[in-house]
């Protein structure tokens, strides 16, 4: 089994990432197809509750339906009581490692960048998850918008020490 | 043959928002991995355009799972659109239907409309604002931001984060702004 890098060192705290890994163990490339699956199926979700869709979008800037309020509440309020639960009984992931959980400091940036991508968000009708399901659904037109969001986080990560952070 | 025809609908928000919420538990437990998709285009440019810039000097072959996981994604669409799409027309409010019939749009029968998403747009004005800027607002923002919906919005409120509370805010101020206020303005173009 080929093993592409080694584990040991976490995410750099200075540097930041917003879903690390923390698996201690090392994990295979074949290990690495869990998340293709777990990824799979978000995808199918993605696109059968039309989360992906454009329509949707406006509808929910529009204040015109409670579908995209009822999907992201129902999903912050499954989330939060498996945190709870994995906290309060201690749970351990299937490799018996601790759950790491990362608390978040507060940063000028999640206002000014969480407003830039708002906007971005009524325009394309898509957050980065659904930017992959569009185009796997076949709006080819959409890769020319994920390459621009990748261009777009190419350039905050140039910036990143000229802005407010 | 019955659950097929079921899949094939368009699933309601009380069933697509807890599977999408399990999501969090579920990689928590297989891999200690905090859920997030932003982060992907970031591990991007590190692999593929690092350009000496100490934003992208990291290991990100450690941070592969979540290339796989938005493969997957990328996956999942097709899959869910080759062999589970919803046969009839989707089904949105009349009011988004009046209003986006007011600024231009006249296709209604997939879920984006032709109207903005068609291949041929891509060189054009349409594809310059609604994919390129739009896009790289995206990219922009999210990274500014330190996370999207699904790593602040979903993973951080879960995990009650107040930064993540703020965040979520200003997604969606950012939201209602563009399509309230500055989109009229932008289909004028058109």
């Amino acid at each position: 089994m080929v093993t592409n890098h080694t584990n040991t060192v976490s995410f750099p705290e200075h540097l930041g990432c917003d879903s690390p890994n923390d698996m201690v163990k090392r994990e295979s490339t074949l290990g690495n197809l869990k998340y293709l699956v777990v990824g799979v199926m978000f995808g199918i979700v993605f696109v059968k509750a039309e989360i992906i869709s454009w329509f949707r979008i406006q509808e929910m800037f529009r204040l015109h339906s409670f579908h995209m309020y009822g999907v992201i509440g129902s999903a912050v309020v499954v989330g939060m009581i498996s945190i709870f639960l994995i906290k309060k009984f201690n749970i351990k992931t299937i490799s018996g490692e601790t759950v790491q959980f990362h608390p978040k400091k507060f940063m000028r940036g999640q206002i000014y960048g969480g407003l830039l991508f708002g906007m971005g968000w009524g325009i394309t009708g898509a957050c980065p998850g659904p930017l992959f399901a569009q185009i796997g659904s076949g709006y080819v037109a959409v890769i020319v918008t994920l390459l621009s969001a990748i261009a777009g986080t190419w350039t905050y990560g140039l910036l990143k020490d000229r802005l407010p952070n | 043959m019955e659950l097929i025809e079921l899949i094939k609908k368009p699933w309601p928000w009380y069933v697509a928002g807890p599977l999408i919420g399990l999501t969090v538990p579920t990689l928590l437990l297989i891999g200690n991995k905090s859920f997030g998709i932003s982060s992907s285009l970031r591990h991007i440019c590190a692999a593929c355009f690092p350009a000496n810039i100490s934003f992208f000097k990291y290991n990100w072959k450690k941070e592969v799972w979540n290339l796989f996981f938005v493969a997957g994604v990328l996956v999942g669409g097709f899959l869910a659109t080759q062999f589970f799409e919803n046969p009839n027309q989707i089904v949105i409010s009349e009011k988004t239907i009046a209003a986006l019939q007011e600024l231009g749009i006249r296709d209604f029968a997939g879920l984006m409309p032709a109207d903005l998403f068609a291949l041929e747009n891509v060189l054009s004005l349409k594809g310059f604002i609604f994919f390129v800027f739009g896009g790289f607002l995206v990219g922009f923002g999210t990274r500014w931001a330190g996370g999207c919906t699904s790593g602040h919005s979903i993973m951080g409120l879960s995990n009650l984060q107040l930064p993540s509370l703020i965040a979520t805010c200003c997604f969606m101020i950012g939201g209602f702004v563009m399509v309230q206020v500055f989109l009229p303005f932008i289909f004028k173009f058109f």
